[in-house]
This record gives structure tokens, sequence and C-alpha cells, in this order.
């Protein structure tokens, strides 16, 4: 059955086409699920796909415009959403063994926000779970695969987000970006992916993995979609503590404007051992492409960059050992076979008895402390047990100012070489992987250099600044290479304009993968 | 026998009077239904984010003022992780390095003198959010525990003191000051049942041995339920102290700090089962909530909506009005609507000496045997104060003044009323030995009985004269008999 | 200060993880090798510099003290692994 040719006309024509009437959102709706049952076996970006709940939310949409309503911002656009952000009209299971009946009682502000602008939002996207990860491997129950190559990783943690939209099973998806998560995948999958400025998007409903880093933004196919998407989350929430109170501008109408005398900073550091030849050669080309736009090229230095992924793997796993310590098995998520669990007990008991094993009877686990135990073993895949232990390693008595602390000061750095540099540059451009989509599996064995991968992409997130990634060229075997631009704090407007003046100037996110 | 010296340091919660929960909106109001005052933020729900209720810090900044505590310019909150059913985040919100006070104290007294005037220092008082509570099956422990998370994120203010306190009476001054005062400031109700007051005691002794001072082991006892229990609980821990050194020689240090509860009903304290893995509660600032700046005018700002504190008053009360330490004391105890009560008599009856007997002997027994509080009592304060007055200018006889008190009270009527209905006016002098020379007149009896020396004789006229005319002043009519019976006798 | 295993047993009471010996075995030498890379940071001088908890500087941030409606109870007890009509139910505590 060939697919509509709906899903390949870009966003802007489908919101003017819908308004018009010349088509309805339960087509526009139906093309896109025609487009998953068609390719989703294949790449598996989705845990859920609502297809009923679309169809639900699109015939509401169409009812609501015949009768003249006002409808929203995105009214019958189809939204993927990653499975971290609370929707409390289904299920939200970080793609974790220990959340997978998890329902929860209320929509985070982003999903609220969705739904206000009649989005219809469409599935839930894998990931890697509690997005600890740069591949969607840790996805506790499904592997997605890169629409560019099927044997290999779309990236990650929002994996499955830039699948979806990558594979033209929806035209908008929502992401989260701890590290990179946003970026790295939109990078990977020849997309665009937006992390806005630590504070712009509220966290409220978004499940945590490390809260002071934690940000939610679009995945698209332009940057003109991820101005519209960001329109539609961004603002301040009281409910979010760290939410910032400051003026929104009007993204999708001001991204058509140059940033005139655009100031571009290379960062020496960028370019160093392990990039890929193929990876500098897109980005310099880039440098060209800005120079050609009348943009000048400035080089640089965020002396402290090197140290951003060590800061990063201190704060990072010491907030989510606490973040995900909630999980025990008592108030909601898994909880171990409790006659099982019983049982092992007595068995253990038994046999330190026979024993006279007093000093083992002695630290034998309470029954409480056993089922924390065996819920959070059972509940936690490999990586994020990693990290929890990481993290509370990190932050147990005596560690604290060695690691975290120093971490914390590391990162003061690492903020103050941005606006040290951002004095001279109105942007900075770089690659967001040293590399592009690896293999399937090629990582899982070695953590370490699965964290490296996140190079490029943690400095923004310590920061707290706003970061894009946007597609800038294809290596040899046809696996898109992605371009981040970073700006200051609150910036978003000029990341926008400076990447859509790139975008028009390129024609790299007009390709599609072939099917 | 070697002598001890107790020292005592007390950890005393007090849950801040807001209507809603620290971080959610929640209401923390006490006995609903188990688990119906929640929400996905104090049920740490995945997602959930806190927001700082702002009169819950307003209290805790108040009452930090209020004990003299040192403000900082900059204060966060931290997590303490650790695991229990009834805390679900598996961290409490609460405060570490950066509390938002410390260094303050409280002064104690005793108008009895059983111990010296002392001022108890405050180590920090930290604003932290409560945990739910678990009822277990106390029988068997065989049954689930149930857990009930209304209270969890309840405001809590820690107050810690310094280990100034050297007995259970001090240490129980100690707690009725503090209750006083964070009544009277209005940030907390401290009522002990409802759990809005708990307190937790460090103890330990210093004993004096022939190698000189040597301090023990120290003990944190829990589960005191009241200042009785406290008291109860300090004075069987310490000689079980000295036992125990007796037996060990167990030094500080020597062993780790215990945890012990108190067992009301047995008197005891007991050993309980230390935590896991001890404490390493692995604290950290919690990136979700944001720092508090606070400025030195908001610390002037809740400096005066303090308003007079209980131990200013009390001082103004024995010098301004003369009132003894007992009493003002007494008085002070009662908190703002008895103390507006007694002030407003005293400045429109000019009289602090007797609104302070009126309040302190016979409206608060009243108050408390009618169960009401001096709001409702029918003698508004400017009814006592114009009955006072009217004792005073003679107008009402003194013997008389409860006769007009209980008419004022049965009937609420103004004092003048009252005086007007029981007919009292003021006997003219002349009338007086009128009825005087009557009675004796009529009475040679009691004439003689006086002339032979026995004066007692004359009471026996007294109630006669009553039914003639009830406003007789009683020790007046007895001069005057006196005198006319001495005359008679003299002129003969 | 390299990580040893019993470290990573102690660890994993703290985080209430079950580690089987091949896990324990694993995390010794991936945590181990972890903790080296993060080391580095020990060569960056930071006296004197302000540790930076949050990424906005953002302060005093509150809510007005309202009650607003809590869930119902069914609500708040749904996603428990095991409830009452009134409680979550775990096993007993004590004992």
């Amino acid at each position: 059955m060939p697919l509509s040719p709906l899903i390949e006309i870009s966003t802007s024509e489908q919101i003017e086409q819908l308004q018009q009437g010349t088509i309805t959102a339960v087509e526009l709706t139906q093309a896109y699920l025609d487009c998953i049952a068609t390719r989703e076996a294949k790449v598996g970006a989705f845990l859920r796909v609502e297809n009923q709940r679309a169809l639900d939310q699109a015939a509401e949409v169409d009812k609501r415009r015949l009768k003249g309503e006002t409808l929203g911002k995105l009214a019958g656009l189809p939204v993927a959403v990653k499975d971290v952000l609370c929707d409390k009209s289904t299920l939200t299971t970080c793609a974790s063994r220990m959340l997978e009946n998890f329902r929860p009682p209320y929509d985070s502000t982003v999903v609220a926000k969705l739904k206000m602008a009649d989005a219809v939002l469409i599935g839930r996207t894998n990931m890697d779970e509690f997005a600890m990860g740069g591949s969607t491997e840790n996805s506790a129950f499904q592997i997605t695969r890169n629409p560019w190559d099927l044997d290999r990783a779309p990236g990650g943690s929002s994996g499955g987000s830039a699948a979806c939209v990558a594979a033209e099973m929806a035209p908008l998806s929502i992401g989260t970006d701890t590290g990179g998560s946003i970026r790295q995948p939109a990078g990977l999958c020849g997309i665009v992916g937006l992390k806005p400025t630590y504070g712009r998007v509220s966290r409220f409903g978004l499940v945590a993995f490390a809260s002071s880093l934690d940000q939610v933004g679009p995945l698209t196919r332009t940057t003109q979609d991820a101005a519209l998407l960001l329109e539609t989350i961004v603002g301040h929430d009281p409910r979010d503590s760290t939410s910032l109170d400051q003026p929104i501008p009007a993204y999708s109408k001001t991204i058509f404007e140059p940033v005139k005398g655009l100031r571009i900073g290379l960062v020496r550091e960028h370019f160093a051992e392990g990039l890929a030849s193929e990876v500098e050669a897109a980005v310099r080309e880039a440098f060209r492409v800005y120079e050609s736009l009348g943009a000048t090229v400035k080089e640089v230095s965020l002396p402290h960059s090197k140290y951003a992924v060590a800061t990063y793997y201190v704060i990072a796993p010491c907030e989510a050992s606490s973040n995900l310590a909630r999980y025990d098995g008592v108030h909601y998520g898994h909880r171990t076979d409790e006659a099982a669990m019983v049982a092992e007990l007595a068995a253990e008991r038994k046999a330190l008895e026979t024993a006279q094993d007093e000093v083992g009877l002695d630290r034998l686990d309470s029954t409480l402390v056993r089922m924390y135990k065996r819920s959070r073993s059972e509940g936690f895949g490999p990586e994020v047990k990693r990290r929890i232990m990481l993290g509370t390693y990190a932050l147990s008595a005596g560690y604290y100012d060695a690691y975290y602390l120093k971490a914390l000061q590391v990162r003061r750095l690492i903020r103050q070489d941005f606006d040290a540099a951002f004095g001279e540059v109105d942007l900075i451009a770089g690659p967001v992987t040293a590399q592009t989509a690896f293999k399937l599996g090629e990582m899982v064995e070695d953590p370490l250099s699965m964290y490296l991968v996140d190079l490029y992409t943690v400095s923004a997130n310590l920061a707290g600044i706003p970061g894009i990634s946007l597609p800038c060229g294809f290596d040899k075997s046809g696996l898109p290479i992605g371009l981040q631009l970073l700006a200051p704090p609150l910036e978003e407007e000029r990341l926008l304009r400076g990447a859509y003046m790139f975008e028009q100037a390129t024609e790299w996110h007009q390709r599609r993968p072939k099917w | 026998m070697e002598n001890y010296t107790t020292i005592i340091g007390l950890e005393v919660h007090v849950q801040l009077a807001t209507k809603s929960k620290l971080f959610c909106r929640c209401s923390t109001q006490f006995g609903a239904e188990p688990n119906t005052q929640t929400c996905p933020v104090c049920l740490g729900l995945p997602g959930s984010l806190p927001v700082m209720n702002r009169t819950a810090f307003d209290h805790a900044l108040k009452t930090a003022v209020a004990l003299h505590c040192e403000i900082p310019q900059f204060t966060k909150w931290d997590r303490k992780q650790y695991y229990y059913p009834d805390l679900p985040k598996a961290y409490q919100i609460s405060q570490y390095d950066l509390p938002m006070s410390s260094a303050g104290y409280l002064e104690i007294i005793d108008e009895k003198h059983a111990f010296e005037p002392k001022r108890v220092r405050i180590t920090r008082a930290h604003l932290e959010e409560d945990a739910g509570k678990s009822i277990h099956d106390e029988a068997a422990g065989k049954a689930d525990s149930e857990i009930d998370l209304n209270r969890t994120g309840t405001p809590l203010l820690e107050i810690v003191s310094e280990p100034d306190l050297r007995s259970s009476a001090e240490s129980k001054a100690y707690l009725q000051e503090l209750k006083l005062l964070l009544t009277h400031i209005e940030v907390s109700d401290c009522n002990m049942q409802e759990g809005s007051l708990r307190v937790d005691a460090n103890v330990n002794l210093h004993i004096d041995t022939v190698d000189g001072k040597i301090a023990t082991p120290i003990v944190e006892i829990k589960n005191m339920n009241s200042f009785r229990a406290v008291e109860r609980a300090l004075d069987y821990e310490a000689p079980r102290q000295f036992r125990v050194w007796q037996e060990t020689g167990q030094k500080i240090g020597d062993a780790p700090k215990q945890t012990r509860g108190w067992d009301d009903m047995a008197g005891v304290t007991r050993g309980q089962r230390s935590k896991e893995e001890s404490s390493d509660y692995r604290y950290f600032p919690d990136p979700d909530l944001v720092p508090v700046l606070i400025s030195k005018e908001q610390i002037a700002e809740a400096r005066r909506s303090l308003g007079e504190l209980p131990a200013d008053l009390r001082s103004r009360f024995v010098e301004q009005f003369g009132l003894s330490a007992y009493d003002a004391s007494v008085i002070v105890n009662q908190g703002h609507a008895v103390i507006d009560y007694f002030e407003q008599v005293t400045r429109e009856s000019g009289d602090a000496k007797s609104a302070c007997n009126w309040v302190t002997q016979d409206i608060l027994r009243l108050l408390k045997e009618r169960n009401q509080t001096i709001g409702e009592f029918e003698i508004s304060a400017d009814k006592l104060a114009a009955m006072i007055a009217a004792i005073n200018n003679g107008n009402l006889p003194k013997p008389r003044a409860k006769e007009a008190f209980e008419l004022m009270l049965n009937q609420g009527c103004p004092a003048e009323q009252a005086i007007r209905e029981l007919g009292i006016e003021q006997v003219d002098e002349s009338a007086l030995v009128e009825l005087c020379r009557d009675m004796l007149v009529k009475n040679p009896r009691v004439v003689a009985d006086v002339q032979s020396g026995k004066v007692q004789a004359i009471g026996a006229l007294i109630g006669q004269a009553k039914k003639l005319n009830p406003n007789i002043d009683p020790a007046r009519f007895r001069e005057i008999c006196w005198e006319l019976a001495r005359q008679s006798s003299s002129s003969e | 200060m390299a990580i040893t295993r019993s470290d990573v047993e102690k660890v994993s009471l703290l985080a209430r993880l079950q580690l089987s010996d091949a896990e324990l075995d694993r995390l010794t030498v991936e945590l181990a090798q972890i903790v080296e890379y993060v080391a580095h940071l020990s060569e960056v001088p930071t006296e004197g510099i302000e540790p930076m908890a949050h990424a906005v500087e953002v302060h005093n941030v509150f809510v007005v003290d309202e009650v607003l409606p809590s869930l119902p109870r069914e609500a708040a007890l749904a996603n428990a692994p095991r409830h009452n009509e009134r409680a979550f139910l775990v096993p007993p505590v004590l004992g």
C-alpha cells in the first residue's frame, strides 16, 4: 500500500491545509498511522501507538473546527511523546520494568500544553530506561533502529522520538535532554533537535533523571517545526521552582529573520583526536556556509570542556541515585514476589543458623530491606543500576567533597567558559557527536566509551544553555551528520534564527531514509 | 560514690501552623481518614516537584528571630536520604550545612527557684518536611503494616538546643517556655497529642572520678509523648546511665550513640535496634528547590511582626504594674486573649493589682470550669474594669463585690446595673451611727458583754443589722458599735 | 582511592540493590574505570569557586498557603503494588 503524500509535506503546509479544510485531522492522523503500520515493525520507535486515542482526538478537532471554534496552535497535528512525561490518559513507563504498569494520576505540564494546543498525541516513544543512555538500547522493552541503517542505533536516550520523526511516523515529537539526549539522536537520525535553556520548559511531570540537567524539547524535521513546537511547550510554571519567569518570543514568527552580523564561534577544543574525519569535514563546511551568508567565524576556547564528561558523570549519577531511590516497591512501581522473598530469607536464615554464623545472622536483611533490594534489582536494568551505584558511591560519606562538590565547582568553570566565549560570539557551532550512528550492540559492553559519546553535548546541560542539532551532511555510508549550535541562556530565538539561516542555505534536511 | 551531672540537649520538632503542606497544596488538617490528603507531590510520584509554602517559611523565620538566632543571607534545602515506607521519595527535604538559622537562645526561669535562671543556647532551627505514618500490628508483628501519607510533607521546624540542660526540671521548663513562645507568636499550636510538638533528648553524664571528669556515651531518647513523659524519662535515664557506667566503665567514644525508646507504661527506656548501615544520609542540595536569600528588611519585618514576647511581657508586668513574677507568668502563660483582657482591665480601671487578682483567682478558674475562652466570657474587660473602679471609688462595697460579679456573670449586665439591682448604695455615716445606736439600745446584753471585755458579742448584731440595711459595711458597723458601747460605759 | 569489591557491596546496601556475585565483580571493574576517569577532576584548581548546584540563578520561589483538592483516595492508592481500602500495605515493618 503506498503511503499518503500528506506525510511528505511540511508541517506549515499541513497546518494550512487543515485550516482551509482541504484535509481533516483524521485524514492526517490516519496517514501517519498507516506509515506506522508499514514502518514501525522495522524501526521500533514506539512503546505504544495510541491509535484509537489519536483518531478520537483528531475527530474532536475536526468537529470543533467545523463548529468554528478557536483551536490550538497544533490543532490536528500528530505529536509523539517520549514515555517519560506523565500523561494521565496512558501509562508512563520510562522504558523500565519498574514502571511497566504505572498510570500517573496527573498530566505533566508539557503534555497538558500539548493537549491545550489540540495536538493529536499519537504515541509514546521508546527511550533508554529512565533516559540513561545514548543508544536507546537500555530500554527494558525493545530495540529502536536507526531509519537510515536498521543495523545501527538511533542514538538516545530520546531514540524513539528521533527515529519516529526520521521515519515520518510523526511530524513532531517531544524528547528530553539531560546530557545530549535530544541533540545526539537528532544528529544521528538526520533531524532537528533542540534543548532549551534550563528552566524554559517546565519539568513538572517529567520523570526525573538528573533534575538540575533535565530539559524537555522538540525533535522535528525542520527548524521551523522546532520553533513551533518549542513555542507550544515553553513558559513559566508555578509548579516547577526552577522554571524561568521570562518573556517568550514568538519563535515561529521571528525564525525567518537572519541574524545580522552573525558571529559564529569555532571551539578550538572541539577538533581534537577522536573526531571522525568525515564529521570534521562536514562541520568545517558548515562554517564556510555561514561565512558565505555573511557571518564571521571566530575561534574561541572552552578550556574546561575536556572535563565536561567527567563532571557530568558525577553530577548526573548523584542526582539520579537520589531521584530513583523512590522506586522501592512500596507506593507504586514493581514489587518483588513477596512469598518468594520470604522463602528466600527463611532459607538464608536456616543456612546461617546451621552454620552457627552469628555475624551473618546479624547482618541478614530485614524483610523490608530485602523487599526493597529485590524489587529494585528486578525493576532496574544494568545501566540504571550502574548509575545508581556510581551516584550512591560519590555521595557517600568521605567522597562527597572529592567528587560531588568538586564537580559542582568545575561545572561553574564550564559555565564561565561559555560566558566568556559568548562575550565574543553570538553562537557557537561544532559537531554533535564525534562519529555517525554506531552499530547496535557495539557499545553495550563498554560503558565508559558510551559515556564519551556525550563529549560535545553535556557542556550545554551543565551550563544550562540552549543548543540545537541540525543536519549538516552525510558520511560515505549515507549516515547523517549533525551540526550543533549553542547560544547564551534564553537565546533560543537567536539559536533558531541562526539554524534556519543554515537550513535555508543547504538541502540536508530534505533527505529521507530509503525504505 | 562519684558525683555526676546530667547533660541534656533537646531536639524539638514543631508543626508550623499552615493550611497546606510545605511543598504541595494538600491540607494539613489533623484527623482525616488515611490517605485522603495526598497528591502527586506528597506521594512522591515520578515527575512531581516541590514548591515552597510562603507561610511556612515566614513562620520559620519569625520563630528563628524570636529565638534570637543568627539568620544567614543565603539558605538552601538538602535531601536527607534513607529508606522507610512512610518516606515515599526515600529522602526527606531538610536543611543540612546552611540552615536558615543558628546560634540563638531561650531563657528559662523557675519562680519557685528550683533552678537558677538560665540561657539555653539554640544550635539551629531549620525548616523541613514531615514523613507519613506507619501503622504496625504491635501485638504480633505478623500482619502487614499500613502506610498513611496524610502527614507526609507537613512543615516542621526542627529546633536543636545545645547540651545546656542539667535536669529534668530544666528540660521541662525549656519545653514549656518554648511552647509558650511558639504559641504566643502563633506559628504552631504545639499540640503534643496531635503530634504538633515532638521531643527527642540527647543525654549523657559527666562523672567526677578520682581521675578527673569523664563523659559517658550519648543516648538519644525517643517516644516521649508529653512533657511529663520527658521529665520521667530523663529522671529514669540518668541513674540508668550511671549504673551502666559503674558496670562497664564505658566512656564517650567507647560505644556508638545509642537510641532508646521511652516506655511510658513501664516507666523505662529500652534500647532500639539501630538502623541498617547506621546513618549515611548522603545529603546533597535538592536540585528541585532553589535557594532563599534573606534580606535585612525581611528579618526586620519578621521582628516587627513578633510584637512583645512572653519574656518581655513578664518583666513589663512586674516592673510597670508591680505584679509578682508568679502572677505575671500565670497571665502571660494564658496567651494573647487573656493578656489583652488583663491589660484592658488594668488600663481602664487603673488598678493592675485588682485586675490581676480577679483574672488569676476568679476568671481563670471559671473559664476552666465552664470550658470557655476569655472571648466567650460574659464579663468583658470593660465591664470588669468598671466593677473594679466602682469598688475603688466606694460605689461598690468590697464585701458585696462577689455578689455583683456573679450577677454580671449570670446576666451579662454592666457593673452599674448589677449594683443597682442589688440595691447597693453607700450608707451615710450618720445613718450607720443611728442604726448602731438603735441596735445597742435594743440589745443591752451586748452592751454589757462588750463592757466586760467580750468584744466579739457585737458579731451577733451584724446579721440583724444587715437585714435592716444590706449595704452596711460590717467592719465599720463593728467599729461604731464598739465605740458607742464603750462611750455608754464611761458616761455611767 | 581505588574502588574495592567490598566498597561496591557496601554501596549496594545503601542503594538497596541486590547484586549477584557476577554483578558485583563486573560493577567493581566498571565503577573503578569510571571513577578513575572522573578522578581527573582533581587536576582542576577550584579553590574559591562557588559550587554550581543549579543551572539557573533563581531564588526565593514560593507559593501562597492555600488548600487545593487532594487526589481521591482510590487514585492515590491505584498504583500501589499492594493496598487495602485505606492504606498502602507492606510486610510487617516490626519483627
